[in-house]
């Protein structure tokens, strides 16, 4: 394998506290050498001059959808979509048919991430056995196989006690337990975010007090238990509030944002739009402001994509029987740059570092960094090119996005992979 | 009917929209074309001959998801006496569980070529959903509890024919706000027409943000009917309501019940209206529903003439987007 020379780019690592002008050598799949320039001795060389090289983007929220639903996405699709929007690593969510509840299912997306061959692919096992909230996994089988962190996301853990237990119990591991927060009585029915646009298209509202209700429970056990606690996808200003007093508190939580709660408002599902059905809702400009203040401020950990594809007719449906979720990993950066670079709220290194690095401690692998030795799992980025946004041409199979439409800044122009291209 | 005729061809050049959605997008000119395009369809229903050949050759398909009888044969007998064809589709609500989607039946029907379809469905969005994708021109009989357009419509023409305004008339409407699309149409209409509306109820069944479209609101039933010109009644639909959101029908009767006792609160010449079916005993006492004040019948009788107009405008419409 021919050594890659990355050449002239502005390398942004923030592990490493790393921004200026460097050349990367990449050798055998690993960084190699990191230098204000390095000759090309016959490696390839790739010309990042203006452009921005960072540690390829780490996604702890991903539904690849396999196995179960192919027709909504593959890991090969989802991989592919990984590579198109900057993404080295995903994490699988386990709400798949089996579920990711035992090892041989998490073998298979292990193995079948590796035959694709384009991204990490690593995954969320099931909290209980089958989702179904009533008995835990076996947490250590599970990790054994190269489970990240345990959650029954889509479904909230809503027993208390069983969370009180699978909180303890996930100590011995030093993992996170993921909670999809939300109050299954208060949320039931519930379409879209309560509030004056619900009540003015009849839609069935669901509070932002169904995810905050739960928030605080589950903070005041990890308080009890010492265990740590990770929300995924929060979207709503009082669970914002809430993790910021338990972090003074020093309760072990983290929690990720997804760009579309950063960008958008209920506002987006204008006349019944079901491709801005997400779960949870897109909630008010208060709450949006508040998010992009608990990243701004480290309350939020980091950004997470929740991409959630499915089938065109499954989501061209009428409003209450459309699927939640969206396709979002080929939309995050430009959505990023959208919502925090352009209105100065982050800068490139700190987006970098909600993309990247933070998910890669929060997940625990040693992805998220440029440090020579590691990985050469990379992306280079075009920050000022504008594209706009046309689903139809997205590599997922799912092809529904509020975004559409929509021009963006903020280009992937490649995506390396253990040092070879990554072809989206 | 050949003055009316070429009056309604001029009127008809204003109209410019493919779909009757919601009172939300249309403005007040728009509704007072309705309601004066009905004014003279009223007539017809009272000649010997009840029929004018205004839409013949069109095909109109009430394309029903919801049970219901009284808009469905409403937009049936409008459909009729201008004419048009008309097919009654009573369709599986949940499409989907059966392998075909909504999208899949209107295709369906697109292909034998209808001029326009009346959709009633129990999910808010659905002829949105249809309309965006069909070229037929679509009438919302009614989507969960979005918007029923042509109720309000009729409500309207019925406030305007006893009250000879609407402008200034202040009218409250009672029961179940936060599932009502005839709440939500009216709010529309009235407030566009500028109407002074108040919604009452319990407050599980009045969402605080109803305010925002320009309503009062109230939980008292006192003042919502002292100085009403207007108390319009919602059905409380016990059937498809969770338990929780009235402890009982008894408890609501005798709360926010409408009997003659209570009406005495009310201006001399109010007008007493509801949509239909009426829960007797439940939000409506019998004695009312049936006495003087009461305007439930007319509100029937307006509905055709009202259908009529929209079928009428919408197919005029439909005639201009095609090439001469």
């Amino acid at each position: 394998m021919a050594k890659v020379l990355i050449k002239g780019g502005r390398v942004i690592d923030p592990a490493n506290k790393r921004d200026g002008r460097f050349d990367i050598l990449i050798d055998r799949g690993k960084i190699a050498d990191i230098q204000p320039s390095i000759p090309a001795n016959g490696s390839k060389v790739i010309d990042a001059d203006g452009k921005l090289v960072a540690p390829g983007f780490v996604d702890l929220h991903t539904h690849l959808r396999e196995p179960g639903r192919e027709d909504k996405e593959t890991v090969e699709s989802g991989c592919r979509a990984a590579a198109k929007g900057g993404f080295t690593t995903v994490c699988a969510m386990p709400n798949t048919s089996p579920a990711i509840d035992h090892r041989g299912a998490a073998d298979f997306v292990h193995q079948e991430g590796r035959r694709v061959g384009l991204a990490s692919v690593r995954t969320i096992g099931a909290l209980t056995k089958g989702r179904q909230g009533k008995e835990l996994t076996d947490f250590g089988e599970l990790f054994d196989a190269g489970c990240v962190a345990l959650s029954d996301d889509g479904n909230v853990l809503a027993d208390g006690m069983l969370m009180r237990r699978a909180l303890e119990y996930a100590k011995t591991f030093e993992r996170p337990i993921i909670q999809h927060a939300e109050d299954p009585a208060l949320a039931a029915g519930g379409v879209m975010h309560e509030g004056i646009v619900s009540v003015t298209l009849g839609l069935r509202g669901m509070p932002a007090q169904a995810e905050s209700v739960i928030v605080s429970r589950d903070l005041a056990l990890a308080e009890l238990t010492g265990g740590w606690i990770h929300f995924a996808h929060l979207s709503s200003a009082i669970s914002v509030e809430l993790v910021r007093q338990a972090k003074r508190r020093g309760v072990h939580v983290t929690c990720e944002v997804t760009p579309h709660h950063l960008a958008l408002t209920h506002e987006a599902i204008g006349e019944f739009n079901t491709h801005a059905k997400v779960n949870p809702p897109l909630r008010t400009e208060e709450d949006r402001l508040a998010l992009l203040e608990g990243l701004r401020d480290g309350t939020i950990d980091c950004i997470a994509t929740d991409h959630a594809p499915h089938t065109d007719w499954e989501k061209d449906a009428e409003f209450d029987a459309a699927p939640f979720g969206i396709s979002g990993l080929e939309t995050a950066l430009g959505v990023c740059v959208e919502a925090l670079i352009k209105p100065g709220l982050l800068t490139w290194p700190q987006l970098v570092e909600r993309l990247s690095t933070a998910p890669a401690r929060i997940a625990g692998l040693e992805a998220g960094t440029l440090s020579v030795g590691a990985e050469a799992d990379l992306t280079v980025l075009d920050p000022s090119a504008q594209w706009t946004v046309d689903p139809k041409r997205f590599v997922s199979k799912g092809r529904h996005s509020p975004f559409a439409g929509r021009v963006l800044t903020g280009v992937v122009l490649r995506t390396l992979y253990r040092g070879v291209e990554a072809d989206g | 009917m050949t003055t009316a005729t070429v009056s309604h061809a001029a009127q008809t050049a204003q109209w410019t929209k493919k779909d009757l959605l919601g009172l939300r997008e249309l403005s007040a000119e728009e509704i007072r074309l309705i309601l004066q395009t009905a004014e003279s369809f009223r007539e017809i229903s009272l000649r010997p001959i009840k029929k004018v050949p205004a839409l013949r050759g069109k095909t109109v398909v009430n394309l029903f998801f919801e049970p219901s009888t009284r808009t469905r044969v409403s937009f049936e007998l409008a459909a009729k006496r201008l004419s048009a064809d008309i097919m009654n589709i009573a369709a599986q609500s949940s499409s989907l569980s059966k392998g075909e989607t909504i999208l899949d039946t209107v295709r369906n029907l697109e292909a034998l070529k209808i001029d326009m379809l009346v959709i009633r469905h129990a999910a808010a969005g659905v002829p949105h959903l249809i309309a965006k994708h069909s070229h037929a021109s679509v009438i919302n009989a009614g989507d969960g509890s979005h918007e029923h357009p042509t109720q309000a419509l009729l409500d309207l023409f019925t406030i305007q024919e006893k009250k000879g305004r609407v402008e200034g008339i202040s009218v409250s409407i009672i029961g179940d706000i936060a599932h009502s699309r005839v709440a939500r149409s009216n709010i529309w209409g009235l407030t566009k027409l500028g109407a002074r509306v108040t919604v009452c109820g319990p407050a599980t069944l009045v969402p605080p943000q109803i305010e925002q479209l320009g309503v009062r609101v109230t939980y008292k039933l006192e003042e919502a009917i002292r100085g009403a010109d207007v108390v319009m009644l919602l059905r409380i639909q016990h059937e498809r309501q969770e338990a929780t959101l009235v402890p009982s029908l008894r408890e609501y009767r005798l709360r926010y019940g409408i009997d003659r006792e209570r009406l005495k609160q009310a201006k001399p010449d109010v007008l007493i209206m509801h949509p239909g079916p009426v829960n007797r005993g439940v939000e409506l006492d019998s004695d009312v529903a049936d006495g003087p004040f009461s305007v439930i019948l007319d509100q029937v009788t307006n509905g055709l003439a009202v259908r009529m107009a929209v079928l009428y405008l919408l197919s005029g419409s439909r005639l201009e987007e095609e090439p001469a």
